[in-house]
Parts: C-alpha cells; structure tokens; sequence
C-alpha cells in the first residue's frame, strides 16, 4: 500500500513541536509528511527573540536544523507560502503547485495587531514578531534616538527591552490604566511601573494615540487623545495578536467570531481532515497566546493521528513566570479573583520593590490564583498548591511572607500529588519520575535521561532535584556526599586527611585513600586544598595536571581558546602611570579591553604563547597575578571613602587595598569578594560581597556570607564597631573556618546557610572562641600569608614553566581557528556557529 | 583522499608533561598528545579540536579516568573524551579521531594520514 500524505502548514515553534512528535509515533511509518513555511528560516524560537539583538543568531534560536528534516524524511518547503486548500480534491495550492493531502494540519500561528491608527503604515511603524521584524527595527534605530512601543503587555515590554538594547530611549505606550493589564492588578502593575522605569524605560499609561504625523525633533510624532504628544524615531506595534486563519477562512472552515479556526478536543476543525493547533486555532471560543498550551495541542493532535482515543485537549493553564527588563512577574490561575466569594491575601513591601497577591477561595481552603512582582521565589510552590488543588495551610499568609516575618518554606516535594507537573516543557508528573526510579534509576542523571525533564527550558531542575531526592530518600537510597568515583570523602573530610596525614601531592592521596586515576572533579578540588594547606607554587611539577586550564596557564579561557588577563588593581585604585602600561599592553598585543564589576581591568584575546611575554611587561611595571582565574580572592572593592568624599567617615580605599595585600592568594573552595565602604551610604556594595565592611564613626561593621550574581543573598551583619585590628582577626578566621569546612565550588553564602546553628554558631567559633581554634585558624592564616608569591613572576622566571605556553610544541604557526573581526573599534573573535 | 599513512615525528619525551596533554601540529592538523605514566600504554593522541566549540584546547584538559576509561574532560563545557576511542562520554555521537602513537627513541611519533594533495615532505 503507498503512503499517504500529511501536510503541515507553517513551520514555527508549534508546527515544530508537532513534528517531533509526530515522526517519532508509530502512525509516522504511515504517512510521508510535507511541510510548508511562509518564512525563508526553519522554526525558531520566538520566546526569545529578543535575545538576536544581544547576539544570538537565527541558528541560536532554530528549534532544529534542516539536517533533522533530512533525517525524518520531512519534506520541507521554506519560503513557500501555502495560497489556497482545494478541500474537494484534498490538496493544498502554492506558487509552485499543488500537493495532495490526506490529513492537513494548520499551523499558522498568529500576526501582530497593528490598531487603525492615521499613519500607522509608514516606514519607521514596524510590528515585532519575526526575525525579519527584528532587521527592520535595527535598520529604523540607525541613526534614531528615541523608539516607543505601543502595548504595555508582556510582548510589548519585551520589545521595549529590545529597543533599549538597541541603545534608544524607550518608552511603552499603553490603552489601559496599567502594565500587563491581563496578568496584574493595580498595585502589581504600579510596582512593575516604578522598577521598569527605574530601568530607564518611560512609561505613559491611559494613552490613546489618535494619529502618527511628522515630528519636529524627532521623525514621527504621536497625538494622544487628551491632547498630549509624543516625538520618537520609530513606532513597534505590540498590541496583542491575531490568529492568522486568512486561509482558512477562504476554505470555508468554521472561524469564530473575532477570529481563529474552530477546533474540538481532538484539534480537529468542521473538516475531519483538516486540523489545526497553536495560536491560529479557537477551543472554547478561546485563543492561547503562549507556547506551552500549543505544544499541549501538537502532543494531543499528534496523539489522535495514532488513534489514541483518550487524547483531547481540554484547555491550558496560562499561569506564567518571566523576566522581564530584569524584573520577576509571576500571575498564576484567577489573578484578578472573579470567582465569586473570593478572598484576597496581600504583601507589599514597597521599599525593597515585592508586591504578592494571593486570591483563595471562600472557605479559604484552595489557592485559586496569584500575582507576584520583584520576586518570583514563591512561584513554584505556589503553583504547585493551585494546579493540584492541594488543601492550603491554617495561615496561608506565610506562604508569600519572607521568611524573617514568619513566611513559610518552599512545599516540600512530599506534599506534591503523584500528578503534580514538575517539568511542563516535556509534561512529565512526579508520578513519571517515582515511576522511573522504580525502574530502577537511582540518581538524577539518569532520571532526568529516562523521561526528559529538566532538559527543556530547566527551569524546574531545582524541583526536580527536591523530588528525586526526596524518592530517593524514602526508599532508602542514600544520598552519596562522595566528591567522585575515586574518593568515598566529601570535600571537607578529604581537606582533614591532607592536613592530619601531612599529604603533599595528590597521588599520594589517591594512593591512600581514594582509587583510580582521578578525574576534572577531584583533581582540581584537591589541587585547591593542598594550596591551601601548604601554598606551593599552583606549577610545581606535582601540581600542574591536577589544574583547571585556567588556573594552569594563570588567566582564564575565553570560548576561542584565548585567555584574558587581569592584573591586581587593589582596591580598584591605580595610577596614570600603570594604567598608561595597561594600554600600551592592550594596542600592542591588540587585546579587547573592558572594565570589571571589581573595579579592574580585564584584557582579552591573548594566545597561550603571547601570556608569559605580557606578564613580563606587566610584572616590570609593578603588577601582580589578579587570580581572576583561581578559586580565591577576586578583588576588594571600595568607595573613595573619607579622603575625598564630604560624606565618608573612613579611610576604606586603605582598608580595602590591605584587605587585598592580606588575603591574596589565598585558595578557596570557590572565589571570594569583597567590598569596604566608607560610610553607611554603602557605595562599595559591600552587602553583597562574601566579606563585606562599612565604616562607622567607630570603627567598622563586618558583614559575612553575601553574594550577587547568579542567587544574590544579602549578607549578614557579623560584628559592630571593631578596630581595624579586632576586623582582621575575625575576617581571618571566618575565612580560615570557610576554607577548611566547606564543600567544593560551595560559595560562602551557601556554606552559611548549610552550616548547622547558622549564623550564631559562627558568631561563636570566630568571635568566643567556643571550638579553642582560634589561634589555630589565626596561624594558618599567617603561613598563607607568609609564603605568598606571584605565581606569574615565578611563571615567567622559569624556562620550565615557560615551555608550557606554546600554543603546538613542534610548530610555531598561530592556532589557525582563531578569527577575528572588529567591532566598536575594538578586535574580537568571529563567532562561528556549528 | 587516500588511505594511506605516515608516521610523523612529533616532539621529544621531553616536550611532555606527566598526567597532561601537549598540542602539536601534525599533517592532519592539531593534535593532543597524553602522558599518563601510571597506565599502560601510557602515551595517548587525539584530534586537539574541541567538537562542542570548534576551538583547540583539548590538550588543556585534564586528564583521569571515569568507571576505568582514560578520559580528558574539555576545558570549555566539561564535555569527556575517552582517549582510547575518541568517544565522548555525554554523547556517544561524538568522536574525536585518535591517532596511533609510539616512542622511537626519545622521539614521539604519530601515524597520520596522508593527505592526496598534500606532497608528501618527511
């Protein structure tokens, strides 16, 4: 029997989506499929569209690459736009002919709702869907300085983010009264406001524009309809979408009302053979603007393609997490609380910018829906408690409270229900993943392999991480703390058989008491404590293979194979004379050169071989190693403090730059920071750095254990009021009982919040002495201290270690991959994408 | 291309660093060469171009053994290579050609192959 045809019209996320789990069921064999795109580029993802303009390319965002079409024998047409369906003889029409079909699905998508506006259609009005979109916006802001976007909803504000990034003076034009009229009430939307225009981007709410006309400083002016005006150089429309159902319509298929291609629970539209999921498509008189709930459509469809009679889509929770501008919004089931009885539970800190809604039921039992603004920490548990309907607590106000008011913890993964969604992108349920560790897996890995989750969008890896060792646990598995295969030891026992057993090298430690020949992990995590045990040269011939390349040619590698280069800035302070060597370093070896958050100066681009000659020059002027590279101080920075400023009250330059000198090349479990302000206006952001002092009248408050980046936590507040002498020593043994007890790549934020009595606990063994190691921890601070050297001044003097930095031993030709360009008058690698 | 080999001096034993890869240019291109001296053999070459990044860092990874295969793990994203095979632990899709090595003297030396239109020079 031939095989017959199914045809897919439009290729984005959805029709992707659908494809993948089409050709992978058993009805594939079946069918040949054909698939036509209206767009010259295969599927990509247009959640993050905004990303191509901070350097993401087409082939960054594709969802898959026209070798997988290849692959699954998926005929694709690109740039093909399907004009007509003859429904009588089951074929589809375009330019180029016509194909034939037994089962045709439409997926079409949607088109950007440009409103009936006099002048909307000129040149610089553009709308912000397509990556064609995007070119033609990036071509309307050369030379423009302002941009405005018209909708203040989710994708209008992502395409404000968009113009920002594009370097024009942005502002978000919206109808209703607030932001995200649909997702927030009136005080989430005003918080988001105030953050957002913090940002830089202005905002102008209950704007009706009545016509688009030449400007005069500008080359667009738009009147509003209380008479006031605005001047921009471009216009993007983003004011909702359109399900894109023109063919459709001329097909003759049942539309709705206002639009979209009627579909049952099968995603079957009034043709039996005609189908259609994703935007373009109407359920309930319904259509989902977001991604997920079209995948949930393309798995259903691709479901009743096989005869799966079960397979309906029955509606989507449209609850949604992001961030946007840089800015949590989270808005979970009925956020606005229209069922009827329902009650209101509110937090709003307006001083650190957190605005939480909870709408419950009358009886106060379930969680019904939730806004959240500033910080989206509660999302998940509280998602959770609403889609499975799980029976609230007797104060359900802690659970949007912080935690230092009474605020509960996270739900803990035993309260889940087995139909509990932990990863939507790939529908997996915590009955999917107890089902899997029945099975048989035993570890997160292999979980995560067996049923996909987490592997998508990861945003639910620290969920999943909770369930499955939370399963594991109650079956008795042991969670195992062992560094690796090669030794049954957690960091911290490994760091005390190095120090009790007097151990040196690290094959003498695997000798003893690990087995096998080690590996990335425990390599470098012992390199680290002996260095920190006995501080020898990071190059000695007993250490050199047991580093990170970056901390064994001392500068960090960048994704070409080149390093950059930072040198010791102490305190952030430096003369003309060192800086002027900075530059000179930079032209000649044509380095690409930025300024750090740690108030240094980072120098890119320099091949393996070119590294000692620039230490040479640099050393000669008086730098040192910035151990930019190393788990171990970073920088110290600081405010200019009472020198120069009217407001400071001590010298914290000074104190920063003897911090520095003090604690230089100490080896950590993971990097440190630090930070000295001069006054209690706190410009050295010292409350987010892993030690961090500001100055009083009296002396200096320490704080301990903070952290920006990737997981912020303010620091806590460890001692009042010390000389400079009291700070020292407790700085020393804080850092010491750090050092010595933590695990590996465990951050000192961490380390705290792990440590049994917390904060109090370490008040004691630092402060009191309650352990009797404070002279202990004071010693060994001193012989690190001690026996400190530039590792690249020693580097250099030595031809042996010299021989290491040759980019081939037998060759003396340039690594011939490396490529580069230029941009913004500086040179930087060509990015080649595979 | 033809199937022929050659073997190619490389570099002296000296040029090597115990438990750590060094780069070479070789008429196949750059390749990473392993001195594992507590397994036998102890000496191992690879391809020097990282698969995941297209860049040539191999030879600046660290060196050990997972469940007992001889691995280097990439620099840049971690990924391991088994130096026997070329294979790469995280996707077996992934290889990386591996050479035959040997010592000659205090000479290292690789057999590549030969390019048609390369004239042959050693």
């Amino acid at each position: 029997m031939s095989k017959k045809n199914l045809i897919v019209v439009g290729n984005g996320m959805v029709g992707h989506h659908f494809l993948e789990q089409f050709v992978e069921s058993e009805a594939a064999a079946a069918f040949n499929v054909v698939v036509f795109g209206e767009e010259p580029l295969l599927a990509y993802d247009r959640v993050h569209l905004s990303e191509y303009f901070t350097g993401s390319t087409h082939a960054d965002l594709a969802m898959g690459t026209a070798q997988w079409y290849a692959d699954k024998n998926i005929d694709l047409h690109l740039d093909e736009q399907v004009s007509e369906i003859d429904r009588d003889n089951q074929q589809v029409i375009t330019p180029k002919g016509s194909y034939p079909y037994d089962e045709l699905v439409l997926a079409t998508g949607s088109f950007p709702f440009v409103p009936p506006i006099e002048g909307n259609n000129g040149p610089d009005c553009l709308v912000y869907r397509t990556l064609d979109d995007l070119d033609q916006i990036r071509a309307s802001a050369e030379g423009g300085k302002v941009g405005v976007v018209v909708g203040g909803g989710l994708l209008g504000l992502e395409a404000a983010n968009a113009l920002k990034s594009l370097g024009l003076e942005a502002h978000v034009v919206e109808f209703a009264p607030r932001l995200m009229p649909v997702q927030l009430d009136a005080d989430g939307g005003g918080l988001l406001r105030r953050k957002i225009e913090e940002l830089g981007v202005q905002v102008h709410t209950e704007k009706a524009t009545t016509a688009i006309v030449e400007g005069d400083e500008c080359r667009l002016r738009m009147n509003f309809s209380d008479d006031t005006h605005l001047e921009t150089d471009l216009i993007v429309f983003s004011a909702g979408i359109r399900p894109q159902d023109a063919l459709a319509r001329s097909s003759g298929l049942d539309i709705g009302e206002r639009g979209g291609i009627v579909i049952n629970n099968q995603c079957t539209t009034s043709d039996p053979h005609i189908h259609a999921i994703g935007e373009c498509a109407l359920w309930d008189g319904r259509i989902f603007g977001l991604v997920a709930p079209g995948y949930t459509m393309a798995r259903t469809l691709s479901g009743a393609l096989n005869g799966d009679s079960e397979a309906a889509f029955t509606g989507a929770d449209m609850s949604t997490k992001l961030k946007l501008l840089g800015v949590d919004v989270g808005s979970i089931g009925d956020a606005h609380g229209q069922t009827p009885g329902a009650r209101n539970i509110q937090f709003n800190d307006g001083a650190n910018g957190v605005y939480r809604r909870m709408v419950i039921s009358e009886d106060g039992k379930k969680l019904l829906g939730a806004i959240l603004v500033g910080d989206n920490g509660p999302y998940d548990t509280l998602l959770q408690y609403a889609l499975n309907g799980i029976e609230l607590p007797a104060n359900p106000e802690a659970l949007i409270l912080p935690e230092s008011e009474g605020g509960a913890p996270a739900l803990g993964p035993d309260a889940l229900p087995d139909t509990a969604s932990i990863c939507s992108c790939h529908n997996v349920t915590k009955g999917d993943i107890c089902g899997v560790i029945d099975a048989g897996c035993c570890d997160l890995g292999s979980v995560k392999g067996e049923t996909k989750a987490s592997t998508g969008c990861g945003g639910c890896a620290a969920l999943l991480k909770n369930v499955v060792d939370c399963e594991l646990e109650k079956r008795g598995v042991e969670v195992s703390k062992d560094i690796c295969e090669h030794f049954p030891y957690s960091r911290q026992e490994l760091f005390h058989l190095v120090k009790v057993n007097g151990i040196r090298t690290f094959h003498q430690l695997i000798h003893d008491h690990g087995k096998g020949h080690g590996c990335d992990i425990c390599k470098p995590a012992v390199g680290s404590i002996l260095a920190t045990v006995w501080n020898e040269h990071i190059l000695a011939t007993d250490h050199v293979a047991l580093q990170d390349t970056n901390d064994t040619f001392m500068a960090n590698m960048q994704k070409n194979g080149t390093y950059s280069i930072v040198p010791r800035v102490p305190g952030g302070e430096i003369t003309p004379d060192k800086l002027i060597v900075l530059g000179e370093v930079a032209k000649e070896y044509d380095l690409y050169t930025k300024i750090t958050g740690g108030q240094r100066i980072d120098l890119f681009g320099a091949t393996l071989s070119q590294l000692p000659e620039i230490w040479e020059k640099l050393i000669a002027a008086g730098f040192e190693t910035g151990h930019a590279y190393g788990k171990s101080l970073r920088t110290v920075k600081s405010c200019v403090g009472s020198t120069w400023c009217r407001y400071g009250v001590q010298d914290s330059v000074g104190m920063a730059i003897l911090l520095e000198d003090r604690y230089k090349g100490l080896r950590s479990p993971h990097k440190l920071k630090m930070a000295v302000s001069g006054c209690t206006r706190e410009c050295a952001e010292a409350q987010s750095k892993d030690i961090g002092v500001i100055a009083t009248d009296k002396g200096w408050n320490l704080y301990v254990c903070g952290n920006g980046g990737m997981r912020p936590r303010h620091a806590d507040l460890f001692a009042t009021d010390l000389s400079d002498e009291e700070l020292i020593r407790a700085i020393d043994r804080v850092l010491m009982f750090y050092v010595r007890t933590a695990d590996r790549l465990q951050r000192t934020s961490v380390w705290l919040e792990n440590l049994e009595g917390g904060l109090d606990y370490l008040k004691k063994v630092v402060l009191e002495d309650n352990l009797g190691i404070g002279e202990e921890l004071d010693a060994h601070m001193q012989t690190v201290i001690d026996t400190y050297q530039c590792e690249w001044k020693t580097a250099v003097e030595d031809p042996e270690k010299r021989k290491r930095f040759r980019e081939f031993v037998n060759d003396e030709r340039k690594d011939p991959v490396q490529q580069w360009t230029q941009e913004r008058g500086q040179r930087r690698p060509v990015i080649e994408t595979a | 291309m033809s199937n022929k080999t050659q073997w190619q001096s490389v570099c002296s034993v000296d040029d090597l660093i115990a438990e750590s890869g060094i780069a070479v240019w070789t008429a196949d291109g750059p390749v990473a060469i392993f001195y594992l001296p507590n397994r036998i053999p102890c000496l191992f070459a690879i391809g020097h171009t990282d698969p995941f990044s297209g860049s040539n860092v191999l030879a600046r990874g660290i060196t050990g053994d997972l469940k007992g295969q001889p691995v280097v793990a990439s620099p840049l994203y971690k990924q391991h290579f088994n130096l026997e095979t070329g294979v790469c632990l995280e996707d077996d899709a992934v290889q990386v050609p591996t050479y035959p090595v040997l010592l000659d003297g205090n000479n290292v030396v690789l057999e590549v192959p030969v390019k048609s239109q390369v004239k042959e020079i050693a």
